[in-house]
């Protein structure tokens, strides 16, 4: 019988042929994503190398047997009062010519496979390492410098020099997580129980997503990270900044109203370290039961809870309102105050429960966070 | 209404047995036909579930920021989704599929054990209830299909310090329950399989010469046996540390939750190939009849089927490149993930080569096996690529692995069991499916499916990670998913034009005769649907064709080839 919609196929063979292949450009111009096809280190661009080899081969593989396929339906469909076709069973040279032929190209990929796997982590000419350990919590990432005594610990934002070896202790105490900055590097799972380590270089200065890559839970969405590259002073600057201890009482009315939230009863100090105010130093003992991410430098990050929200202080300026109370300017625009104001709502199921704080108290809140740069 | 007649022409004066009226046929059989029906709808009706779970898993990723399910029922569904496909769809599908055609086809007037093949049916729907039923208790699994420890266990004692909680509630429980029920199911089925396929084949049908769907039946119930326990095992050693106080996937107490991913993929590697393999053997009856030419490569495909068999214990901790493993382990399953791909790719080329020289005719069997031979090389082509392991470590984990599985589940079983079920309808039923609706279906599916799956390929190498229930709107995922989630509801409209062809058919559908493809095997030789009894005559094989011999004795297969 014949197929009506026969000549239809062709069109939209070339129809959907051409969506796929326009997609696919307009994802190598993705520029806002983080692609793996835009890699800013040795490990990423080996790995995207890889990727367009196999898109190569896969093409051309694609190409010839669909090719093939569709030939045979266009050249072998049935017409009328044609014979019984011949009634071939097989062929034994065809089946060892195409069962070898796929086996040698298979196994010459195989062993550059295994060669790229066992060179992933040797960078040439790369003199200088940093350590780092990055904790999975539920749902965020911690990062602890191990090459300063005691560590520098922060959250959400990991700066790292350009050139570079990062060497990384991959830790959990709670569930499986993954850590990938698709432009510098693939995945490593962090497995409690494992001491599993990952080693990368940037050498390209810029700020590059991070996000976990293994299903930990409710907000695993929002479980991301932002891995800033730059140059060798900027970080020996931020690095000496980060071990400074915040100051004891801050300056200015709003920042020092609230820093007494922070400390009151039920106040964040339950669940976040301040060195200086509330904790020692980073190793204080303290900080082993705090749940929440270290803010002595939150001031200078700019992420919020896994990336959940951005805030800038640009956008969270702290005004008097006409009742004379401190008040964020343009609540909407501010992305710590919406956290302040409703965790729970921007992030549902997250360990951040906290009594409703007026506008006041967070005015209070976002200055003196401000001010712990 | 008058007694049923037992024996032709006899009719007895009493009162009908329950086992004699309509429901009680159907309750109480044993026979492999009517279990075969029910095994089919029920997965069926399994299908239409999960493929809710898909819909409202892609109208909530339609755009950044959804809000159409919280993060709580969010993780429930694309759980459900995949552990309702899986378990609940596809292997009753098969093994439906399976107990239909396979005793007719090696001429055999039932499954070696009819009683048994009842009692795995039951088990099937019931232990499918008893997991779904989670849903009305607000508790269904939600730690995806392959519920990873120790994200499971249930609460204090989950991390090392054992202060967090993972996951409160009954839903793990749900799950592992079900996962044990089915397991047992499965394992019934596998053995009535094996001992049917390989004792009770007619006369003269050697393994050579028995069809290749009864070939890959036989295959995919030896990797049953040996894959279900593991499973099983894993799930009572879950169910051991959520309620009996043991420690086996918990870190810091001595225990590991690598050793249930381990556990878990030894099933879960082995059962992909479960879920593939019978569609290969559909599409291995098909294209040849509907090419008016024999399968090319007969030997090749069924040993290549073997060599899969062997090779699918082997290759499962590629679903673990990423977790930390030695180089060296690693590299070992790079190694049998290549090895594993030279089979499938001599499948291929096999079946390509059959329609090649052949007179084609497009009825919609043909056309969802062909769709079947599209799709599959691409799910094929992509996994290959996963098996180059850095090019992994980036996309592991993320939207190019949703593509890759989809590609081959729906571009590869989905389409072999649609071409089964246009084959095989009218033997079951009489009646010809609706060819014009059926083009329609194939159409909407295969655009529906790669508008679907293919930008999702795009999403994963642009970062975006699985089972995230939301995305932000700045990282340029926004088009992609919407493209997706169009594709998923052309997939609806397709399996709703499927329906309205399957109710309308039962209504008023063509009689189709015994043999309306002219085919070659011998569930042809018989009516449709056929008697209790099957064959009237056990037939003596010739040959791999039977039918085709019986029906065209000058040029039997038996007397012009060589086996």
């Amino acid at each position: 019988m014949r197929m009506p919609l026969f000549r239809g196929m062709k069109r939209w063979g070339v129809l959907l042929s051409t969506l796929v292949l326009s997609s696919l450009l307009l994802a190598a111009c993705g520029e806002s994503s983080p692609s793996i096809l835009n890699p800013a280190g040795p490990v990423a661009d080996k790995e995207s190398g890889l990727f367009w080899f196999i898109l190569v081969v896969a093409t051309i593989i694609f190409v010839l047997v669909e090719g093939w396929l569709i030939f045979s339906i266009v050249r072998y469909r049935e017409r009328p009062n044609e014979p019984m076709p011949r009634q071939v069973h097989g062929n034994n040279t065809l089946e060892l010519a195409w069962t070898i032929a796929p086996s040698i190209f298979l196994f010459a990929v195989l062993i550059g496979t295994i060669y790229t796997m066992f060179n992933l982590s040797s960078f040439p000419g790369v003199t200088r390492t940093v350590n780092v350990r990055a904790v999975g919590h539920q749902w965020w990432w911690e990062f602890n410098y191990l090459d300063t005594n005691p560590n520098v610990v922060t959250a959400d934002e990991l700066y790292i020099p350009v050139g570079t070896r990062i060497h990384v202790e991959l830790l959990s105490n709670n569930v499986i997580h993954s850590f990938w900055v698709p432009q510098l590097t693939g995945k490593t799972d962090v497995v409690p129980g494992h001491n599993n380590t990952k080693d990368f270089v940037g050498d390209t200065v810029g700020v590059y997503r991070g996000l976990c890559t293994e299903y930990c839970g409710l907000q695993h969405a929002h479980m991301n990270f932002f891995v800033h590259v730059v140059s060798q002073d900027t970080y020996m600057t931020w690095l000496s900044g980060q071990e400074q201890a915040a100051a004891k009482t801050p300056t200015g009315a709003n920042a020092l109203a609230g820093q007494k939230i922070f400390l009151g009863s039920g106040g964040c100090q339950g669940c976040h370290g301040i060195v200086g105010v509330n904790l020692k130093s980073y190793n204080d003992p303290l900080a082993n039961s705090l749940i929440g991410p270290d803010l002595t430098h939150f001031g200078s990050r700019r992420l919020i809870a896994g990336a959940v929200l951005t805030w800038d202080p640009a956008t969270c300026v702290v005004v008097t309102g006409s009742n004379g109370q401190p008040m964020i300017q343009n609540e909407s625009q501010c992305g710590l105050y919406q956290w302040l104001h409703d965790p729970q709502g921007v992030k549902p199921g997250n360990d951040m429960v906290i009594r409703k704080l007026s506008d006041t108290e967070i005015a209070q809140l976002v200055a003196y966070l401000e001010s712990l740069t | 209404m008058a007694t049923r007649t037992i024996t032709e022409g006899i009719s007895v004066a009493r009162r009908r047995r329950f086992s004699e009226t309509y429901i009680g046929e159907w309750l109480m059989t044993t026979d492999h036909k009517k279990l075969g029906i029910m095994y089919i709808v029920t997965a069926f009706f399994f299908f239409l579930v999960g493929g809710v779970d898909a819909l409202l898993i892609r109208t909530q990723l339609a755009v950044p920021n959804g809000k159409v399910l919280t993060p709580e029922i969010y993780d429930q569904i694309f759980t459900m989704h995949g552990t309702t496909m899986i378990f609940l769809f596809v292997m009753p599908m098969l093994t439906g599929f399976g107990n239909y055609v396979v005793p007719l086809m090696i001429g055999a007037r039932d499954m070696a054990f009819p009683r048994m093949n009842a009692f795995g049916f039951w088990v099937v729907l019931f232990g499918g209830l008893f997991l779904t039923s989670s849903f009305l208790f607000g508790a269904a699994p939600n730690a995806g299909w392959f519920s990873y420890a120790p994200l499971t266990e249930l609460n204090t004692g989950c991390g090392t310090s054992g202060v967090v909680v993972c996951t409160p509630g009954l839903n793990m429980d749900f799950w592992a329950l079900g996962i044990l029920m089915l397991g047992i199911s499965s394992i019934a089925s596998a053995l009535n399989f094996v001992v049917t396929i390989l004792r009770l084949r007619a006369p003269g049908m050697t393994v050579n010469r028995m069809p290749l769907f009864t070939w890959m039946t036989l295959i995919t119930n030896f990797l049953l046996l040996f894959a279900i326990p593991s499973v099983t095992a894993a799930s009572i050693l879950l169910l051991l540390d959520r309620h009996l106080g043991t420690h086996f996937f918990q870190a810091g107490f001595g225990g590991d939750p690598l050793l249930w991913q381990h556990l878990f993929w030894s099933f879960g590697h082995p059962e992909v190939y479960i879920l593939i393999l019978p569609a290969f053997g559909m599409i291995s009856e098909i294209l040849p009849v509907f090419s008016r030419k024999p399968i090319f490569g007969y030997t090749f495909i069924a040993w290549s089927g073997v060599a899969i068999g062997f090779l699918s214990f082997t290759v499962w901790a590629h679903h673990m490149f990423a977790v930390g493993l030695p180089l060296v382990a690693q590299a070992f399953f790079a190694t049998s993930t290549t090895l594993i791909a030279i089979p499938t790719a001599v499948k291929i080329f096999n079946w390509v080569a059959t329609v090649t020289g052949g007179k084609i005719s497009f009825r919609p069997a043909m056309l969802f096996a062909l769709g079947f031979v599209a799709m599959f090389l691409i799910g094929g082509l992509n996994g290959a690529a996963l098996a180059v392991v850095p090019f992994d470590y980036q996309v592991t984990d993320t939207y190019f692995v949703v593509s890759h599985l989809h590609y081959v589940l729906f571009g590869g079983t989905v389409f072999g069991v649609f071409a089964g079920i246009y084959y095989w309808f009218p033997k079951m039923t009489g009646k010809l499916l609706n060819d014009r609706l059926g083009q329609l279906q194939f159409w909407l599916m295969l655009i529906g499916v790669n508008l679907t799956f293919f930008p999702m390929h795009i999403l994963g190498i642009l970062g975006m990670p699985r089972r995230i229930y939301t995305y932000p709107g700045n990282l340029g995922w926004n088009e992609l998913n919407l493209l997706a989630t169009i594709g998923a509801f052309i997939i609806a409209a397709a399996i709703l034009v499927f329906l309205w062809n399957f109710v309308i058919t039962l209504r008023s559908g063509q009689p189709s005769g015994t043999d309306p493809w002219d085919a070659f095997t011998l569930e042809w030789d018989t009516d449709s649907p056929p008697k209790p009894y099957n064959f009237p005559v056990i037939p003596i094989v010739r040959s791999r064709r039977p039918f085709y011999d019986k029906k065209n004795p000058e040029i039997a297969d038996w007397k012009t080839a060589t086996h």
